[in-house]
């Protein structure tokens, strides 16, 4: 490991980033504004907004660091850079953690910016401390960008990348309680369900939000980032040094 | 050449692709701090050769070593450079922005501007690589190889694209390389440039069908004129 390989990825990412107007624009206004419509969409169903509102601040970058990981990984892979890189003297962890830390940060500030529209205009409340929900934000954001890692390694083309996210991640986001209670479903969706790690990522947020700061939340955030830990190895692994 | 003297060592290397055999069993040795050209027709294996000295080529048989060392061993990472055919940079970064990232893997921070001026792209430093002309694109993907200083070089046709002058200014580096110590590995199209080459290798289905100096092989097909050479060599072969 080498601080000053993932400090030099991690700034490359982000002058990426950087010249990428648009994405950037995308990343940071779609999740407030997606946010305001649902307020309004929910007006005749008091309390629905207030429920999911603060789970969804932290489960927007999750969506978007995983899309955006894939796509930039994928192309890291068709581009040729990945083999000159793997022909360099650097780490695939070094690689991973540098674009780890620039995706992270990206996700800071999206979920800063998402919480300042919710609580501030939308008056959304939350018993739990809303920098705690930034920082979950976050800790789902590497989640996102984990899994994204992993499964651009089984897309050959962006379209494929693309539809992973409904494949992979959507399913999740149906089970994970957001929009019906999981203990509501039936009994074979709740074991689905407690399998799946985007489940911890929701309950944490929904424990923040309703005050729970208990030893139930570090369970959740324990899970999330043990996932993480184990796609990103898994991911590691795909990165091949040498290839057919 | 005895085994101490060679900077990469191809023994009998076999190499599979997709079901097809590419390289059924090459032996080729290079010297240090020469400048070696490689020449063959489209698809005759000439990029899964330097690949496989590379080590980021998966081999089927036989033993690739570069300076001492198996190909690929994390010990060359830092001692051998590779500059692919298709320019391996990101062409949503400048110039700049791609030799500093680089630079800071390699530690090459402090050749930048030397390299720079090698490949002569000083006045397009805040340029994107994106609005680069093709051959400005592969000289960025040249300064990138050229910048750990590395003891072999391995270029896949660096000159495509250039204009005459560049590609003469650019032979002329090589060759100072060469004489400073660089072992360089080119493959190429050109006659003119095989022929400012120190040792040539022919190759065509995989397999090497003549190797020596220019004069050595104008001498072998009894003609003055090199590509005439080739096609008389790769006749008899």
């Amino acid at each position: 490991m080498s601080a000053l390989a993932t400090l030099a990825t991690t700034r490359r990412v982000l002058e990426q980033l950087r010249r990428d107007h648009r994405t950037l624009a995308l990343v940071l206004v779609v999740p407030p504004g997606l946010l305001v419509l649902l307020r309004y969409v929910l007006d005749g169903t008091p309390g629905a907004f207030q429920r999911i509102a603060v789970p969804l601040v932290g489960l927007f970058p999750l969506i978007v660091m995983f899309l955006v990981t894939s796509i930039a990984m994928l192309r890291e892979r068709t581009g040729g850079t990945l083999e000159r890189l793997m022909s360099l003297p650097i780490s695939k962890l070094d690689l991973l953690s540098g674009y780890g830390l620039a995706f992270a940060l990206l996700a800071a500030v999206q979920a800063t910016v998402t919480s300042l529209v919710a609580f501030g205009p939308l008056g959304v409340d939350t018993a739990g401390s809303p920098v705690l929900v930034v920082a979950l934000a976050v800790s789902n954001a590497l989640l996102g960008v984990a899994l994204g890692l992993l499964l651009s390694a089984f897309a050959t083309s962006e379209f494929q990348a693309v539809q992973f996210m409904p494949a992979v991640l959507l399913p999740q986001i149906l089970l994970c309680g957001l929009f019906v209670k999981r203990a509501t479903m039936p009994q074979g969706l709740r074991l689905a369900s407690a399998l799946l790690p985007v489940s911890y990522a929701y309950d944490g947020l929904d424990r923040v939000a309703r005050g729970l700061t208990d030893a139930r939340l570090l369970v959740d955030v324990t899970v999330v980032l043990g996932t993480v830990a184990l796609a990103v190895a898994l991911g590691a692994s795909t990165l091949r040094r040498r290839t057919p | 050449m005895s085994a101490g003297a060679r900077a990469v060592d191809v023994d009998n290397l076999r190499v599979d692709r997709g079901g097809r055999t590419i390289l059924p069993g090459v032996s080729v040795q290079v010297a240090p701090g020469t400048v070696t050209g490689l020449l063959g027709p489209s698809g005759c294996g000439k990029t899964t050769l330097l690949r496989s000295i590379v080590g980021v080529q998966r081999t089927a048989g036989g033993t690739v070593t570069v300076l001492g060392s198996p190909a690929g061993s994390p010990s060359l990472r830092q001692r051998v450079a590779y500059m692919t055919q298709a320019p391996s940079v990101y062409a949503d970064l400048t110039v700049a922005e791609n030799l500093r990232y680089f630079a800071a893997l390699v530690g090459g921070t402090d050749r930048i501007d030397e390299t720079l001026t090698t490949v002569g792209l000083r006045d397009r430093l805040s340029s994107l690589v994106r609005d680069l002309s093709g051959g400005e694109r592969s000289r960025t993907s040249l300064a990138v190889a050229l910048l750990g200083a590395p003891e072999v070089l391995v270029l896949d046709e660096p000159t495509v694209g250039l204009d005459p002058r560049l590609r003469r200014e650019l032979w002329e580096t090589f060759h100072g390389l060469a004489a400073e110590g660089t072992t360089l590995l080119v493959s190429t199209h050109v006659m003119d440039e095989a022929d400012r080459c120190d040792h040539l290798l022919l190759m065509r289905d995989g397999v090497i069908i003549a190797a020596g100096s220019p004069a050595e092989l104008r001498a072998e097909a009894d003609t003055d004129d090199l590509e005439s050479a080739f096609l008389t060599l790769a006749e008899r072969a």
